[in-house]
């Protein structure tokens, strides 16, 4: 279903990629805060200096309070901003000098769904495939089927999105992320605020689309369940460092934790914040 | 052409297709607020055009008709040229506020063909648009243009969209690094055109600064050329005057643009403003 006949030509095939998906090494993003006038502006450190790389493959889970850098660091991924230091690759493209590659092989599903709320959920699909160079021949094939198998119901299709929940508008942007064929899914907080059903819906479809299309997967998220049951390795990112990085038993151990909220407060002294008080970083 | 390169045109041209595309699914949806629109634009052009009898009404020695016409051009090309730099500031305003800034930002698409798309999209809702506005203010007035040569008129406006393409794009980069004000600042430019190419009245009455204005902006070659196209006839061998100026101005005007708009999303992306609002 995901065979689209996109011409990626500068994209390598994934046999010959790299074993690792993504490294990043020392990247550090500052921003400038504005301040009265005749005052100097404020520096606030969103990363400092963060280094990890996932391999081909693997599911990595991002937790973190508030501000503490997981936005910017699916951002930086993105292509959407430029670091202030060190280096990330996809691939093995340079995310900061060769962007257009990059965004052929990458993909994002963030806390808020985003379309045009007067289209409907096939139309933001159609032109958004479009510029993956992905024709209309293609897309009147693959977007009923990709909707199906996220469980959005075919006689909503043609809905204006803001008639449609919260939850069939995360489904949505489910699908306007697979549908491109990403190689590496970012996921920023993409069940917070969904039912406890929807919830459960998106997070089979995410473990299905990593077993079944071999994505590699960064998931930033505030339920520490989700981070257990779908991630390889759980990293902790406190104030723009990222405190440690690895499987969520070995990350109990190290902290002589019963529980991840446990190892959560031991790494950082603070308590994590659950999904009602979440919000987007920076 | 060699696969790899030729796969890349496509994809692009594919991405055009899909900026044209998404501005057809957003016109049909907001199609009353097109419709008001139209009618608000219709009357404000009504009221210039109107001008002309008030002129005789009140004793003025003129030829109504062609004065009428003078400035039906000018109203329609204030329109088309008010089209052009709305849909393309839009490219950045109306994303943001969507919320789907972001993801058009991290498409594969090249910046060119993204804005490259709402221009192609601008210039062919404004042809379509300025027609039907030409058509309903004549016909009001009952307008005879018994030598008009619409077919060069329609060219010279092609020729001037490329340039009013290229200063949209400078526009558009506006409420990219200011997310609050940078729409506004955009009237500012459309202003200084309307005031310095002769829009409703020659371009001799201004001040000698302001004439040198007008011999960059494209718009004072554009109405020229179409006013001369539809009341003297004037067919393209006669327009050499209007047509190299303006392809000049679309070959600068087009890069310099492209060069505007990439700095400002260098600096969206450096300080954190490619992003949706709130």
């Amino acid at each position: 279903m995901f065979d689209n006949e996109v011409l990626v030509n500068d994209v390598p095939p994934l046999g010959s990629a790299p074993r690792s998906a993504v490294i990043v090494k020392d990247l550090r993003k500052e921003f400038r805060k504005k301040r009265k006038l005749g005052k100097p502006a404020r520096r606030s450190i969103a990363l400092h200096d963060v280094s990890f790389t996932i391999a081909r493959g693997e599911c990595v889970a991002i937790l973190g309070q508030n501000g503490s850098g997981k936005s910017t660091l699916i951002r930086l991924l993105s292509t959407l901003l430029l670091n202030d230091g060190g280096s990330a690759t996809v691939f093995g493209y340079d995310v900061f000098s060769e962007t257009k590659p990059v965004r052929r092989l990458v993909n994002r599903v963030s806390v808020e769904a985003s379309f045009f709320k007067k289209m409907s959920a096939g139309e933001n699909l159609s032109y958004a495939a479009r510029f993956y160079g992905m024709t209309a021949r293609i897309t009147r094939r693959e977007i009923p089927e990709i909707l199906a198998k996220v469980g959005f119901p075919a006689d909503r299709r043609n809905e204006a999105m803001e008639n449609l929940s919260r939850g069939m508008q995360q489904k949505v942007a489910l699908a306007r992320a697979l549908l491109t064929s990403p190689v590496l899914l970012l996921l920023d907080e993409p069940t917070t605020g969904l039912d406890p059903r929807s919830k459960l819906e998106v997070q089979d479809f995410i473990r299905e689309v990593r077993k079944e299309h071999d994505a590699t997967i960064l998931l930033c998220t505030h339920d520490l369940a989700e981070a257990e049951v779908l991630s390889d390795r759980i990293g902790i990112l406190d104030a723009g460092r990222l405190l440690v990085l690895e499987p969520a038993e070995d990350l109990k151990r190290r902290y002589n934790a019963q529980t991840l909220e446990e190892a959560f407060f031991a790494a950082t002294g603070k308590e994590f914040e659950h999904e009602e008080e979440a919000d987007v970083d920076e | 052409m060699s696969r790899a390169p030729a796969a890349t045109l496509r994809a692009e041209l594919i991405g055009l297709t899909g900026v044209v595309e998404r501005n057809l699914y957003l016109t049909k949806r907001y199609f009353l607020w097109e419709v008001a629109f139209f009618f608000w634009t219709v009357a404000n052009t009504l009221t210039i055009v109107f001008i002309a009898k008030g002129v005789e009404a009140s004793g003025g020695q003129i030829d109504v008709n062609r004065q009428a016409t003078i400035l039906l051009v000018g109203g329609v090309i204030w329109s088309f040229l008010g089209i052009i730099f709305e849909i393309l500031t839009e490219t950045v305003a109306w994303e943001r506020w969507e919320g789907t800034i972001e993801y058009t930002f991290m498409a594969p698409l090249s910046r060119i063909v993204h804005l490259g798309g709402m221009g192609v999209f601008a210039v062919l809702y404004g042809v379509i648009r300025s027609a039907l506005l030409f058509g309903v203010i004549a016909f009001f007035f009952d307008l005879e243009m018994p030598s008009a040569d619409f077919v060069s008129a329609l060219v010279v406006l092609g020729v001037a969209s490329i340039s009013f393409i290229g200063l949209g794009m400078m526009t558009a980069v506006l409420p990219l690094i200011s997310p609050e004000k940078g729409s506004q600042l955009g009237f500012i430019g459309q202003g200084m055109l309307l005031v310095v190419s002769g829009i409703y009245y020659p371009v001799d009455v201004l001040p000698a600064a302001m004439q040198w204005l007008a011999k960059i902006s494209p718009a004072t070659y554009a109405l020229d050329g179409i006013r001369n196209a539809i009341l003297e006839g004037d067919g393209l061998s006669k327009m050499g005057d209007e047509i190299l100026p303006l392809a000049i101005i679309g070959l600068v005007s087009i890069p310099a643009g492209m060069l505007v708009f990439r700095w400002g999303e260098r600096y969206a992306k450096r300080h954190g403003k490619l992003k949706r609002s709130g």
